[in-house]
């Protein structure tokens, strides 16, 4: 029989923090400027200049430690990480080594399982630390020749390391999943792998089902979405297991995931490995972290999802499966509970959301966290069909634009003409020229064929252009008739 | 009037009472700094026209009453290593031959505030390392008492260019003896201030956690007068500390009645020139006539001060000068056929010898496998020799003893034997490990002629005390 293999992973993740400004200078963390426009002495590594700490990247890194109930450092340091490349302006990266900010930490992770066998693990976390981020090389094959854009330089990192707990890809994927819900409702950061907002690198190794001892492992880079990191780790998962049923050794590496080939290249070996001379930045003094500072933050930890999810049970009138797809995102929550609070009927609003929000979603290929429109928006829409000022296709129509461009309902409803007309001498004249011009229809609508009245309405909207209310045009028809 | 031998607080007073003007004081000194820099090579940058106009700006402006500080008007030299908006910037090297910086240092915006002229920036050991000013990549400056011997250093610039009246007053960085040592070695007053009173700000770092700016004075006023205008808490410099007591003017009073002075037996042990002995001996007796408690003890650790520095400086540097690497500024070299060819060309093409051999020393202890070796170790080391000056200071006041072991040494006598080198920093060197201030004063003459300084070792934050004790000395001696 051939042997069954285990695969063993561990992830570290990096996450860029929501903070308006960089870690250690004053310069916007705003993604998209031009190239080298966020920038200054500091986060460039001009001689002469020096960092001075982000107090909200330690808030931030301190609540996502308090969320994946790891011990906090209260006195923690910076180190230097020495090495050179260009985009690093000082060539060392200011990172965590010996202290860093957060340990021991734990998250639950729920998986669905193989035929529906759903369960719960944890997965602990090894250590969180704060970094700075690095710039971005461009390459200009034209001049044949490589820019920097400082811009990234600076911006705050978290990363977070695992233990080698994940036995799966789903498990692996789960896991990314909950510590991105965590940070989103933290407001930590948006957690976009695209943008790369959260950064996986995947530690992999494989070892004979019941073996004690952890195989050699490698790790993987350059992953920017989940499928991504699904393949890699199934992709490096047979690659390790053809070299050991060759007889062969799995070298510790880093390799490099490139997923148009679906295979993974390796960068580079443990012996090319750097020595990064990490020591204590003496540029920057030690944090320390209060007990009254860390009870202020914990005190300001927000209503995570188990929490809100059996808060909505208990106060909306909704479906747990909607509940279930709100508070899967925090923004969508968000959007939920501030339309709820502007007054509208909680039904309403979740149906807006599971339901047209959905489609749209799905058809643009965005993330939740991608919604433009606000709450006030949404609860004017829900007013106007409350109200018959529209009806429910028009809503629909206006839903979009407000999806697309977040336009005040009221207001484009009134510029677009679009409302319900309600003057019924006009509705009568249109009904009446309908029933005038479907004689075949009129016939058998009074043969029984109740359908036909369908094939009416659709024509007296139309005429209307879909300005009426189908409810009152089908009971004038009826009249008519 | 002889403008050139006026103190700067004397010539901001004189410019006050309208007797000259920043302009003709400006003018006067750029003379001679005409006259006199072949023979002493002061400064790597002189910016004659721009000192003018800005003597100029500032001459309008005491006339207008906006500047009344006791500095106002005073021409000022920078020592090469901090950063000044629009002025080469070189730190004495080559691998900066073309820096010019966006900003300037804290210390010099403060300087301005107070209403200085900056004439121009002073020579340096690259990167401040050296004790002689000879491994400047600009060529040496020569000791103005005796330009056939060094300056000191690694501020020897600033010092010649304050003793050879090629400047008012200047401003140097000390890290392990950097102000105190060339002060001594020229004749004139230096001092480092306590770790964190004078912003880093704006200072191209050497040991970041070492480091101090400070002033290069002809007298102990100047001095007082010069910290007073640099100290400020600056929220750029996560190590600037905000400090209440930095009317540093108020201490110039001649009295040290009742002062606690302690002698160490382990700065007067072997390797000290008889003659420096004596005359820093011959001070403490004058400070004692005038009132002061003097007393022998032992500091203990002396010797591990050398070692401890030179691994966790060397730490520091290696990591602090990484920058410094063709890709965004200064010397690159050419034809590089990949990135690390050019990284290890401008390198080695443009630092000095010392500066690579700091370079080497400080990644080597920080290396896997050599860190808890060494640069743990020094770390632990420099909180029992900082333990040890707390045990000091609880029973003295000051303590008292020599700057360096000699008088300044021949040109070109030093480098050939860095460790002989190194040793020379003993008596400087712990109270920048223990974060300190230290102030040198002139006390007297070698038979040779050449200047010796006494040092007086304040404990942390008591600058007011050592200035007490310094002018009290000069006054009286």
């Amino acid at each position: 029989m051939a042997k069954q293999y285990e695969t063993v992973i561990g992830l570290e993740v990096h996450v860029e923090l929501a903070t308006k400004t960089k870690i250690f200078c004053g310069c916007s963390t705003a993604f998209g400027g031009r190239p080298n426009t966020h920038t200054c002495p500091v986060c460039t590594g001009m001689p002469g200049s020096l960092p001075v700490l982000n107090k909200q990247v330690v808030e931030y890194a301190v609540a996502v430690g308090l969320a994946t109930n790891c011990t906090i450092t209260q006195y923690c340091k910076f180190d230097r990480k020495n090495y050179f490349y260009p985009d690093n302006p000082q060539n060392y990266q200011i990172s965590q080594l010996y202290l860093p900010i957060c340990r021991n930490g734990s998250v639950e992770i729920e998986v669905a399982g193989e035929d529906g066998n759903a369960y719960t693990k944890p997965v602990r976390i090894h250590e969180i630390h704060m970094e700075e981020d690095a710039g971005k090389l461009v390459h200009d094959d034209w001049e044949d020749c490589t820019l920097v854009d400082y811009n990234r330089s600076g911006v705050p990192l978290i990363e977070i390391v695992s233990e080698p707990d994940m036995r799966s890809a789903e498990e692996v994927i789960a896991y990314l999943e909950k510590l991105r819900l965590l940070i989103q409702y933290l407001g930590a950061s948006d957690c976009k792998l695209q943008e790369g907002s959260m950064r996986a690198d995947v530690n992999l190794s494989v070892r004979e089902v019941g073996a004690e001892k952890f195989g050699t492992r490698t790790e993987m880079k350059n992953l920017n979405s989940f499928k991504a990191i699904a393949r890699a780790i199934q992709g490096e998962r047979e690659r390790q297991i053809d070299l050991l049923e060759a007889g062969k050794e799995v070298i510790q590496e880093t390799r490099r995931w490139d997923d148009n080939k679906e295979y993974s290249y390796a960068m580079r070996s443990k012996e090319d490995a750097q020595d990064y001379r990490y020591f204590p930045d003496p540029d920057l003094v030690p944090v320390y972290i209060s007990d009254e500072w860390l009870d202020s933050i914990r005190s300001r930890q927000p209503e995570f999802r188990t929490e809100k999810m059996k808060r909505y049970k208990e106060e909306y009138d909704i479906p747990e499966y909607d509940i279930d797809i709100i508070t899967g995102s925090k923004h969508l929550a968000d959007i939920f509970e501030a339309s709820v609070a502007l007054g509208s009927q909680p039904k309403k609003v979740s149906n807006w959301l599971m339901v047209e929000t959905m489609r749209l979603l799905k058809e643009k290929e965005m993330e939740p966290e991608d919604i433009r429109f606000s709450p006030e928006h949404l609860s004017r829409l829900i007013a106007l069909v409350d109200g018959k000022v529209i009806n429910s296709s028009v809503a629909k129509e206006v839903f979009q634009v407000m999806f697309e461009e977040d336009v005040d309902p009221e207001q484009y409803v009134e510029e677009k003409g679009l409302k319900t007309v309600n003057d019924e001498g006009a509705l009568r004249k249109v009904v009446e020229e309908v029933i005038a011009a479907n004689s075949q229809s009129v016939e058998d609508y009074h043969n029984g064929k109740e359908k036909a009245i369908g094939f009416l309405v659709g024509q007296t909207m139309k005429a209307m252009k879909g300005k009426a209310d189908p409810a009152s045009v089908n009971q004038m028809l009826k009249e008519l008739l | 009037m002889d403008i050139l031998s006026l103190t700067a607080v004397e010539l901001a007073k004189a410019i006050r009472e309208g007797k000259t003007t920043s302009v003709e004081a400006t003018q006067a000194v750029l003379d001679k700094i005409a006259a006199s820099e072949d023979t002493y090579h002061c400064y790597v940058t002189v910016e004659r026209e721009k000192a003018l106009q800005q003597a100029a700006e500032v001459q309008k402006k005491i006339e207008a009453g906006e500047l009344t500080g006791p500095l106002a008007g005073v021409p000022f030299a920078i020592k090469d290593n901090m950063c000044t908006e629009g002025t080469l910037t070189t730190c004495s090297s080559k691998i900066l031959e073309n820096f010019i910086p966006t900003f300037s240092a804290e210390a010099v915006l403060n300087l301005e505030k107070a209403g200085v002229v900056i004439l121009g920036k002073t020579n340096m050991d690259e990167f401040a390392m050296g004790s002689t000013t000879e491994t400047s990549y600009y060529g040496v400056t020569k000791n103005p008492r005796n330009p056939e011997h060094v300056p000191g250093g690694s501020s020897g610039g600033s010092a010649a260019a304050v003793a050879a009246q090629e400047c008012f007053a200047a401003l140097g960085s000390d890290t392990g003896g950097s102000i105190r040592q060339p002060a001594s070695y020229c004749g004139v007053v230096g001092m480092k201030p306590t770790y964190g009173t004078v912003s880093r700000y704006g200072l191209i770092a050497y040991g970041s956690s070492l480091d101090q700016i400070g002033p290069l004075t002809k007298d102990v006023t100047d001095c007082a007068t010069v910290l007073e205008a640099i100290t400020s808490h600056d929220p750029k410099d996560s190590t600037s500390m905000k400090r209440e007591d930095t009317d540093f003017t108020s201490a110039l009073v001649a009295d040290v009645k009742g002062m606690k002075i302690g002698i160490p037996r382990d700065y007067f042990g072997e390797g000290l020139d008889p003659e420096v002995r004596d005359a820093v001996l011959a001070a403490a007796e004058v400070l004692k006539a005038q009132g002061a408690e003097v007393e022998e003890f032992d500091l203990s650790l002396v010797d591990y001060a050398i070692p401890t520095y030179y691994t966790i400086a060397a730490a520091e540097a290696s990591s602090n000068l990484e920058r410094f690497d063709g890709v965004k500024y200064g010397y690159r070299a050419q034809d590089a056929e990949d990135l690390h060819t050019m990284y290890k060309r401008s390198r080695s093409q443009g630092f000095g010898p010392e500066v690579k051999r700091r370079i080497m020393l400080g990644s080597f202890v920080l290396s896997s496998g050599y860190y808890d070796a060494y640069y743990l170790k020094a770390l632990r080391v420099k909180a029992l020799i900082k333990k040890a000056f707390d045990e000091a200071f609880a029973k003295y006041d000051v303590i008292l003893g020599p700057v360096a072991p000699t008088t300044a040494p021949k040109l070109g006598s030093s480098l050939a034997d860095p460790i002989k080198m190194y040793l020379g920093d003993i008596y400087t060197i712990s109270i920048n490990l223990a974060g300190l201030p230290g102030i040198s004063v002139p006390c007297g003459t070698d038979s040779k002629g050449l200047p010796i300084g006494m040092q007086l070792i304040g404990d942390c934050f008591k600058e007011k005390t050592l200035i007490r004790a310094a002018y009290t000395y000069e006054q009286r001696r």
